[in-house]
């Protein structure tokens, strides 16, 4: 396993005082916290500091782990010496209960979060902790439904009686018409409970990237769909796309850029399902070609259509002065 | 590494809704708690008295995330769920956000 230099992961002196440690723990769990924080790989970073002042902060563990030597470099191979921990007795409470996911290093100096790795006096709970994590899917796997691998860590004893992180694979079925932010809940596959307890259980909150075409709202999903003039002003019937492929859908005449058309249950599955929203954008066609310029200005002559008329009776549009003239 | 094990998954959607009892036993949460998020508004319960109180796959999610700042930062309860109620407001806008730079793209 590989040593953790948890002075340097707090960013702290080896001589720091219990003040200045449980300052910068609190700052940096503030930076890092995965509920608040932006940053990449805010989790790992968390955990590690976590993990770091689980040590630091407890002058038993500190003084053992001081007793390691100060010549260790963080990732180097390390193997706990022979007499380790002797005459102290390490007691897991307060933050310790919540300390998941915490390295090997830390695992086999000071035992994890099972059953074995607790010692007298730690607190008797009946049911595993619960675990969280968040997983990415596309927005077709939400429609679809989609199968992942999740890899799990379990601490485990060895049979020489340390603790190690066992890994796992659990497949996961991701049921269609999840949406975003929305938790899956995996029975069973949280935290071991001490004694016989159920173990807690694993909830994955879904992230879904962002898709080329289709933008999600909730169970609803929206998409731009350029339109001739022509089709917006006469009515038309044109292919529009959705989850499930393209559809036919009737632009009404009359309709505008930017209307929103509804394509009822044609979002995520579910119950009900969501709706699917097509948000027209006119496009005009190019006016390059002399035919195309021919057909232009025989709309100018023939059309009498101002597209500023609803501007020009604004307030203000002569300017402020003309606003406040107004107002008075 | 083990062989990979098939484990039942259940979708907490906003069709999911559990009682008072289950949330404190899906939360590790005593009642006292509970109320007390019911209090402070991060928690909306449908039902009148706390024994007809039923609560949403939201809440469920609120109710963890504001347990986890509170274990994790040492805020109280009021803390908790300003930053739960902020954190929500920045997802939508977060969301917004990305709608409009992706219509703006087109």
């Amino acid at each position: 396993m590989e040593y953790k230099d948890y002075y340097k992961v707090l960013g702290v002196a080896r001589t720091a005082n219990a003040d200045e440690i449980k300052r910068t723990y609190r700052k940096l769990a503030r930076r890092y916290h995965p509920d608040v924080s932006k940053e990449p790989q805010a989790e790992e970073k968390f955990k590690e500091v976590q993990e770091a002042y689980e040590v630091l902060r407890d002058p038993e563990k500190r003084a053992a782990y001081d007793q390691l030597g100060a010549q260790w470099k963080a990732g180097e191979q390390f193997r706990p010496p022979p007499d380790w921990g002797k005459g102290y007795e390490f007691s897991f409470g307060g933050g310790g209960e919540d300390a998941e996911g915490f390295s090997d290093f830390f695992a086999n100096l000071f035992g994890a979060r099972t059953p074995f790795g607790r010692t007298g006096g730690a607190p008797f709970r009946r049911r595993g902790g619960d675990r969280h994590a968040r997983i990415e899917i596309d927005l077709e796997d939400s429609y679809h439904g989609a199968e992942r691998t999740i890899r799990l860590q379990n601490p485990e004893v060895t049979a020489d009686g340390h603790v190690a992180l066992r890994e796992k694979e659990v497949r996961v079925t991701i049921p269609a018409g999840v949406a975003e932010g929305q938790q899956i809940r995996l029975r069973g596959q949280g935290e071991s409970a001490a004694a016989n307890g159920a173990a807690g259980d694993l909830y994955l909150e879904i992230g879904i990237r962002p898709h080329p075409l289709f933008q999600l709202e909730g169970r609803d999903v929206v998409v731009t769909l350029p339109v001739a003039p022509w089709e917006a002003a006469l009515g038309a019937s044109v292919e529009a796309p959705t989850l499930g492929g393209p559809v036919e859908m009737k632009i009404p005449s009359g309709a505008r850029s930017g209307q929103r058309l509804r394509l009822k249950g044609r979002g995520l599955p579910g119950q009900p399902p969501g709706d699917e929203f097509v948000v027209l954008k006119l496009v005009l066609p190019p006016g390059e070609s002399p035919r195309a310029r021919a057909l232009y200005e025989q709309m100018q002559r023939d059309l009498a259509f101002d597209p500023r008329a609803e501007l020009k009776r604004q307030p203000g549009y002569r300017g402020a002065s003309d606003a406040t003239r107004k107002e008075t | 590494m083990c062989p990979q094990d098939k484990v039942e998954v259940e979708l907490l959607d906003e069709t999911a809704c559990v009682s008072a009892g289950e949330l404190c036993r899906l939360c590790s949460a005593d009642f006292a708690s509970l109320v007390e998020m019911v209090d402070w508004g991060l928690l909306e319960a449908e039902g009148k008295r706390p024994q007809e109180w039923r609560f949403s796959a939201r809440a469920l999610r609120r109710a963890q995330t504001a347990l986890r700042l509170q274990a994790d930062l040492g805020v109280n309860l009021a803390g908790a769920a300003l930053i739960v109620e902020l954190l929500d407001e920045r997802g939508a806008l977060a969301r917004r956000l990305a709608q409009l730079e992706a219509l703006l793209q087109e």
